[in-house]
């Protein structure tokens, strides 16, 4: 077994397939930088990233894939799902193996595999087009916190920036702690210390006068709208998880 | 603001909306306009209400005062509730303010009938056009047409709405007749032809000039209550495929009937909704409207009900066993499709797979398929073939002994409470 440790970029993960192809590595491990003091015992090549290496690889993928194709396979692997780089790497490996386009070679273990990675980040991308729920600073700003699952903050830059082309906007991943922020004109990714912020004193001068008001109204209109008759908890839950609450405006 | 006093109204109005099930934000194209705000292109469900429906737009009436008395409305005339009515910069500012938080994709504004048709038409009308003109909103709107209301405001609505529709209340004319004695079924079919006309007209021009305006682009749809009459599954799904078919209906809604007043035309105060019945509905509506089915397959004379225990898939399937088994790897989409268990996705994974290698069990359960429904309906790339010499009712048996359906809890936990 040859375990090869990269450094989590896209880049990294192509430079890694240029090694495995030209040294004929097989079979082959693939672990992320972080991970490497638990390969203790086993025999690690480091793999430093090669734009050029990359390229190379880049250019093989898309003479055997469509655009879509690609745009898919990247979007999984910057999803960040743990343990799921071997899952990617066989499935670049049966890219190359064959001679046709294999995208929807679903009866394929990989194929299928990356289908499913793919499934769960649009949906995480999906349900925080939902579920943002941005709150009115003093500076006109709209700022939100979110935790997905998945990192796909940078996946929702489209949607949110053809949508609220008129107001600054902020949204921030608390768990990956990094942000979007919008100034009427671009995005750009941005990162913030919140240990003054935090304190209760500051949030609250922080919000706008009508913020309160209009987040009173809509937990009314979310009650409002409940019929108890017809009442169905475990749907209600398979709809939001419970996980999603905490930054839920109606569910606080 | 007084706040205060709009919560008051907030309350009430969308209390008195929460019955009406149109809930669609999606089918609509409007783009974001010189940086204004909003754009109507997802169908995006924001929350969901504790009983599992989603909250995707705004849904208020603009006043609960009407001067009709429908026996299963909870705003009829006769019924003594709290009234109240919003001013349009009211619905406006509100729309604005929970669309700029994420909450919302837009708005649903309906409304008693206050005055007269026209009149009410009129500030639905207003409501629309200052979000559109005054505001640059791109949100998703849609109004409810009320019917009796002049074709100039029917038309002006299209120009600002991206979706109308008019309720058409009961399932017959009959039905309407006795629940609803002030209103008439003409005046519900009228504003829907005319609505389907004013589409058809708009595209054709859009096919002639890029810049003709833009009229309901997300079409029109309409609601029917099901269960306050005794109309069965086949009056309600033939009156849905026929509106579906002579008016180019995007939806038709199923709404379960909630008791919510005493009369003694309606079924009693404490009967159950009937969930499962309408949940059956939407599944049946789903076969003909994505699967190809037509509405006499699913229900007729012989099988005027929808099984209330297996989807009407299912139920098809095992009446008509000698269409199976069909083979995986070789039936056309349009036959995978027919099969129980197999989804409009999984069916078109399959056909896209096989090119590659003959699928088995495994694969198939990968891809998604139920294989506790399918496999008795199916042969693959497997010696294992289920269905041995079963008849309908033998698989009907064992599925319904290897699932354990959630309605069937649900209806138990209702019938204990009463």
């Amino acid at each position: 077994m040859n375990t090869l440790v990269y450094d989590g970029t896209f880049e990294g993960l192509l430079t890694a397939v240029f090694e495995i192809y030209e040294r004929k590595l097989y079979p082959v491990k693939l672990l992320k930088g972080e991970w490497r003091s638990g390969a203790l015992f086993e025999e690690i090549i480091p793999i430093v990233t090669d734009e050029a290496r990359a390229g190379r690889v880049l250019k093989g993928l898309r003479k055997k894939l469509s655009a879509a194709g690609v745009q898919r396979l990247y979007i999984s692997h910057m999803a960040e799902i743990a343990g799921e780089d071997c899952n990617v790497l066989g499935f670049i490996r049966h890219v190359f193996d064959s001679d046709q386009n294999i995208e929807e070679d679903y009866g394929n273990k990989y194929v299928m595999r990356l289908s499913e990675i793919l499934k769960m980040v649009r949906r995480e991308k999906h349900r925080m087009e939902a579920f943002v729920r941005f709150q009115k600073l003093n500076d006109g700003t709209f700022y939100a916190a979110i935790e997905p699952d998945f990192n796909v903050l940078p996946l929702l830059i489209k949607h949110f920036k053809s949508r609220y082309a008129d107001q600054k906007w902020m949204i921030y991943d608390v768990k990956r702690a990094y942000g979007l922020y919008y100034d009427l004109h671009d995005t750009q990714f941005i990162e913030m210390d919140f240990a003054e912020l935090n304190k209760p004193i500051n949030v609250i001068a922080a919000y706008s006068e009508d913020e309160g008001v209009y987040q009173n109204l809509w937990k009314d209109y979310f009650a409002s709208l409940y019929i108890p008759s017809r009442k169905n908890t475990g749907l209600h839950i398979r709809h939001i998880p419970k996980r999603y609450w905490r930054h839920l405006t109606e569910k606080i | 603001m007084n706040v205060d006093r709009i919560t008051e109204k907030l309350n009430i109005l969308a209390d008195a909306a929460k019955y009406d099930v149109s809930c669609a934000s999606s089918g609509s194209d409007r783009k974001n306009k010189d940086k204004g705000l909003g754009n109507a292109s997802n169908g995006i469900c924001h929350s969901y209400t504790e009983d599992g429906r989603c909250v995707s737009l705004l849904k208020i009436l603009l006043t609960n005062h009407c001067i009709f008395d429908c026996a299963y409305c909870v705003s009829r005339k006769n019924n003594d509730i709290k009234r109240a009515a919003f001013t349009v910069q009211e619905v406006v500012d509100l729309t604005i303010n929970f669309y700029r938080r994420n909450y919302i994709e837009g708005l649903f504004l309906s409304s008693g009938i206050f005055k007269n048709a026209d009149y009410t038409m009129e500030r639905l009308v207003h409501v629309a056009k200052k979000l559109r003109t005054e505001h640059n909103f791109n949100g998703y709107i849609h109004l409810k047409s009320i019917p009796g209301a002049n074709a100039e405001l029917m038309h002006e609505a299209g120009l600002y709405a991206d979706r109308l529709s008019v309720n058409l209340e009961m399932p017959t004319e009959a039905g309407l007749k006795l629940l609803a004695p002030d209103k008439n079924r003409q005046d519900m079919i009228d504003p829907m032809r005319f609505l389907n006309q004013e589409i058809i007209r708009n595209t054709e021009e859009k096919k002639l000039f890029k810049n003709a305006p833009i009229f309901a682009p997300a079409g029109q749809s309409t609601q029917v209550i099901v269960g306050a009459t005794p109309e069965s599954d086949q009056q309600v799904l033939q009156s849905a495929d026929y509106f579906y078919k002579s008016f180019n209906l995007k939806r038709v809604y199923y709404s379960g009937y909630v008791p919510v007043l005493a009369d003694k035309r309606l079924p009693a105060l404490n009967t159950a909704v009937p969930l499962v019945r309408e949940n059956r509905l939407y599944q049946a509506d789903w076969l003909m409207r994505f699967y190809g089915f037509h509405v006499n397959e699913i229900v007729n004379n012989q099988n005027p009900l929808l099984d209330l225990d297996i989807d009407p898939k299912l139920s098809w399937a095992i009446r008509n066993m000698y269409a199976f088994p069909i083979d995986i790897n070789k039936a056309d989409l349009q036959l995978i499709l027919r099969v129980p268990g197999i989804g409009l996705l999984s069916a078109q994974k399959i056909v896209a797979a096989r090119k590659f290698s003959g699928l088995g069990w495994e694969q198939l359960k990968k891809i998604g398929v139920a294989i506790n429904r399918a496999r008795y309906f199916i042969t693959c790339k497997s010696n294992e073939f289920e269905r041995r010499d079963l008849t309908g009712q033998n698989i009907k048996q064992f599925i319904m002994a290897q699932s354990q359906s959630k309605y069937i809890k649900n209806t138990q936990t209702q019938l204990n409470l009463f």
